[in-house]
């Protein structure tokens, strides 16, 4: 009896192969947009592996901390590079989850019945972003400090509740080693319930079924192609086909993510920030405060509305509303076509301004507040609520293609 | 259509070099982190003049061997007390009471050239900028560093500055220039030479394994290349299959 | 689709010179990670050879030392002990120290470089306890034959003045003997000679 036959009558190693695998058909067409998804579990495996390596030598006190990250990088043996590796695999991350949304965004992969696809996904960003906030104060630098400083406190602009919240989540009254231990125990367990949400991301992917550029329904096409009479006319087998494509993509990401690794690791002060080569300071806040690039759309958008009945509480409300409004867009989007190939020229237009707002807007965040800024973001912020808010309207209005029966390339 | 979200969001790229401050104009200190004479000059210096009072507290003493001196001269000439070759560059100045008497411990500088805005730059220029401000309680000040606690250390070798004071339309007063006004026992040269060796040294004990991850950087760079030709080409051969 | 034979040996080839070289890119990832597990230059630097003035130390006197968190002994013997060695022999379970517990410049029955000074570690070698310094003749509780030596209060195992162990005991080999050198006349290192560092 061979090793595999041996297995399979006790675990089906070769059905999963098959079904997810080597019969798993997705469309033939799929492009460069298509890339971002494996390339996102790679850098997730990155940030893992070298998170782990990384709390081996770390201590997570705040007198400690600090030194801890100086001892990883000079004392130990290619310390590092694992914190290199780290520090822009979470960059890294959020730049290709970036891409990957704006691929959903695009092609419509967010329509039925892809709706609770891009929910978990939403989901999986969330977790993205509480695990990179908390992992920013653990070297517990000046702006790891003040940075976590300052969001915490947005939360005391909540009526009744607020003060209680920020020090429930503090666990102290203001940012101390008590939220330093636990945002170290909470940043190492999130990552594994976020692998679990992406195994849950792809069970849902491969009930539907890819969605590709055209936004056609390749299950809903004819039969039959070379690799087998029942699969759909324009799938093709995942192995080889994409296992290969995409090896391809990650040495491609590699050529560039390495590059910043070994050549650029500061990035200009976008990936390691200068303030946070000094030790967390609580009786001196440094004069600029700004979270770390990936959040600035949602900062800025926090700083530009204004306070109103004596509270702060609306900008808070607006920055978790402009994310909440992201899990609506399955709801949001009434158009007959997906693809942004087939869709008029009100839809092109408004996904432009959207990226052009979005961009704005991080770079607003970044900037110490002005008037001229301030009035801005403001304006980008109404546009950027405007692009969901009133999608249902536009997208109805919108005068689209004919959507060709077939793929095309 | 999408060429034109591309070009545009590449357009507003450049108006991100506006994030990091600006502020005093720093003078190019052209360091070269592959002068090994000048990091052990700087290293000299440092422990010379500095260490007095600055700690190098995640440096280590046999580090300076990457700079090519041997542990006996690192033990013979660089170590003051009864320190062993592998301990950390600490000061014997005590944190509490240096308070009491600068105003602020002076600070450990390890960091520094990672720290602040301009690096090497930063730190040459600062050693160079010191002038005579009697309102000041060492009776200094700095152009990088407004109201430093920090007394002009150097001053024997580079001598004494003046600051030639300007104002401008809204009353705000800068530093239009320094002018030498008593030497030193180096000229100006010669101490501008030991601000680059202290600024070389210290940008080294900042990221001391910079030049190695350059290097190893290039290799795999090169592997990745290869790889990556590789990949395209067996991507390629098996998308023959695919119409 | 016909599949030329062309075509597959060159599929081959390219399948597995892009495992070939991802298994080589992978070992070399792979290298970083596990020489992270290395002692670091911190832990190097914390076990560093111990610089030790044996200036003070009187004849028949013991002084310890500590190198890698472990007791180091310096024993200053006298003449008469050195005799006593000598005539161990019949009770002890390697005196000629054949297992490798020493330097090999310390295979020998006084198991150091000068014959005066014992230097050794101070760990029993059956379970880890450090063992009492006996230099007293036939106290009590050693009898009368016992002529100077370590005994381990923890399950009663015996060493002589070498730290040899002795016959009929728990201890399965000698006490070890941490490279050295001297420095000068009184001063010597633990662990390091010339050789290099341990």
């Amino acid at each position: 009896m061979s090793l595999m036959t041996w297995i399979d009558e006790r675990f089906p190693a070769t059905k999963v192969w098959n079904e997810h695998l080597a019969q798993y058909y997705a469309p033939k067409n799929f492009n460069f947009w298509y890339f971002f998804g494996s390339l996102a579990m790679l850098v997730l495996v990155n940030q893992i592996v070298t998170g782990i390596w990384l709390a081996m030598a770390y201590k997570p006190d705040a007198t400690l901390a600090f030194a801890s990250v100086e001892y990883i990088m000079r004392d130990v043996n290619w310390g590092w590079l694992i914190r290199y590796l780290h520090s822009t695999g979470a960059s890294a991350f959020f730049i290709v989850i970036y891409l990957h949304m704006f691929r959903g965004l695009i092609y419509g992969s967010y329509r039925k019945p892809r709706e609770l696809l891009w929910v978990i996904g939403m989901i999986i960003y969330v977790a993205m972003m509480a695990t990179a906030f908390m992992g920013y104060l653990l070297p517990w630098g000046q702006m790891s400090y003040w940075g976590a400083q300052v969001i915490i406190n947005l939360f005391n602009a909540i009526p009744v509740i607020g003060d209680f919240l920020s020090t429930w989540i503090r666990g102290d009254f203001v940012i101390s080693d008590a939220t330093l231990n636990r945002f170290f125990a909470l940043h190492f367990l999130l990552p594994f319930i976020l692998a679990a949400l992406v195994f849950v991301h792809i069970v849902a992917l491969h009930k539907v079924g890819s969605n590709n550029p055209d936004g056609i329904e390749i299950k809903k096409g004819p039969k039959g192609n070379k690799w087998s009479d029942t699969a759909p006319a324009d799938g093709i087998p995942f192995h080889p086909y994409y296992s290969v494509k995409d090896i391809a993509g990650v040495v491609g990401f590699l050529i560039i993510f390495l590059g910043i690794v070994f050549f650029a690791p500061e990035m200009g002060g976008y990936f390691l920030e200068a303030p946070n080569f000094e030790p967390a300071n609580p009786l001196q806040t440094p004069e600029h405060i700004a979270p770390v690039w990936y959040f600035t759309p949602f900062y800025a958008i926090l700083r530009a509305v204004p306070s109103f009945a004596g509270t702060q509480v609306w900008g808070v409300i607006a920055m978790f509303a402009s994310i909440i409004v992201l899990f609506l867009l399955p709801w949001l989007d009434k158009s007959p076509v997906k693809s942004i190939r087939y869709k008029g020229p009100i839809f092109k237009g408004m996904i432009a301004m959207f990226v052009v707002v979005f961009l704005v807007l991080g770079y607003l965040g970044m900037q110490p507040p002005t008037a001229m800024g301030t009035l801005l973001a403001q304006v980008c912020t109404i546009l950027y609520f405007l692009f969901f808010l009133a999608m249902p309207i536009y997208s109805k209005m919108d005068k689209t293609k004919p959507v060709p029966e077939r793929v095309t390339k | 259509m999408k060429k034109l979200i591309a070009i545009l969001s590449l357009a507003l790229l450049p108006l991100t070099g506006f994030a990091s401050g600006g502020g005093v104009h720093l003078e190019s200190a052209n360091i070269d982190l592959t002068d090994k004479a000048a990091l052990q000059r700087g290293a000299r210096d440092f422990v010379n003049y500095c260490q007095g009072c600055h700690s190098l507290k995640y440096f280590r003493y046999e580090r300076m061997q990457d700079f090519g001196l041997s542990k006996q001269q690192i033990e013979q000439n660089l170590i003051f007390g009864d320190h062993k070759v592998g301990e950390l560059m600490n000061t014997s100045m005590p944190a509490l009471e240096s308070k009491a008497w600068f105003g602020k411990t002076p600070p450990d500088l390890t960091l520094t050239a990672r720290l602040k805005h301009g690096g090497a730059d930063w730190i040459y220029t600062y050693l160079t900028s010191f002038y005579v401000d009697e309102s000041r309680p060492f009776g200094v000040n700095n152009v990088v560093f407004p109201n430093v606690g920090m007394p002009h250390v150097l001053a024997e070798l580079q001598g004494v500055q003046e600051a030639v004071i300007e104002e401008d339309e809204h009353g705000n007063k800068h530093v239009a220039e320094l002018k030498l006004v008593k030497p030193g026992r180096m000229s100006v040269e010669e101490y501008d030479n030991m601000a680059r060796d202290l600024a070389t040294f210290l940008t080294h004990v900042a990221e001391p394994m910079k030049l190695e991850r350059q290097r190893i950087g290039i290799w795999v760079m090169v592997f990745l290349l290869i790889f990556f030709v590789l990949a395209v080409m067996l991507k390629k051969e098996f998308w023959k299959d695919v119409h | 689709m016909s599949s030329q034979g062309v075509d597959l040996k060159k599929r081959r080839m390219l399948i597995t010179a892009t495992a070939g070289i991802s298994a080589v890119g992978a070992g070399f990832a792979l290298v970083p990670f596990l020489s992270y597990w290395q002692p670091s230059a911190r832990a190097k630097a914390l076990g560093a050879p111990e610089t030790v003035d044996i200036s003070k130390l009187e004849p028949g006197a013991m002084m310890t030392a500590k190198w890698r968190g472990k007791v180091c002994w310096v024993v200053r013997r006298t003449e008469e002990t050195l005799k006593t060695l000598k005539e161990n022999t019949d009770h002890l379970v390697d005196p000629d120290s054949e297992v490798p517990q020493q330097p090999d410049y310390c295979k020998n029955y006084h198991r150091s470089i000068k014959p005066e000074y014992l230097v050794a570690i101070g760990i029993c070698t059956h379970l880890g306890c450090s063992p009492t310094y006996r230099p007293e003749i036939g106290p009590a509780d050693l009898g009368e034959d016992w002529k100077g030596g370590f005994l381990c209060a923890c399950h009663g195992s015996r060493f002589d003045l070498s730290t040899r162990v002795f016959k009929g005991v728990p201890a399965p080999t000698n006490l070890v003997i941490p490279k050295y050198k001297y420095l000068s006349d009184t001063v010597i290192v633990i662990g390091e000679d010339d050789g290099g560092a341990a």
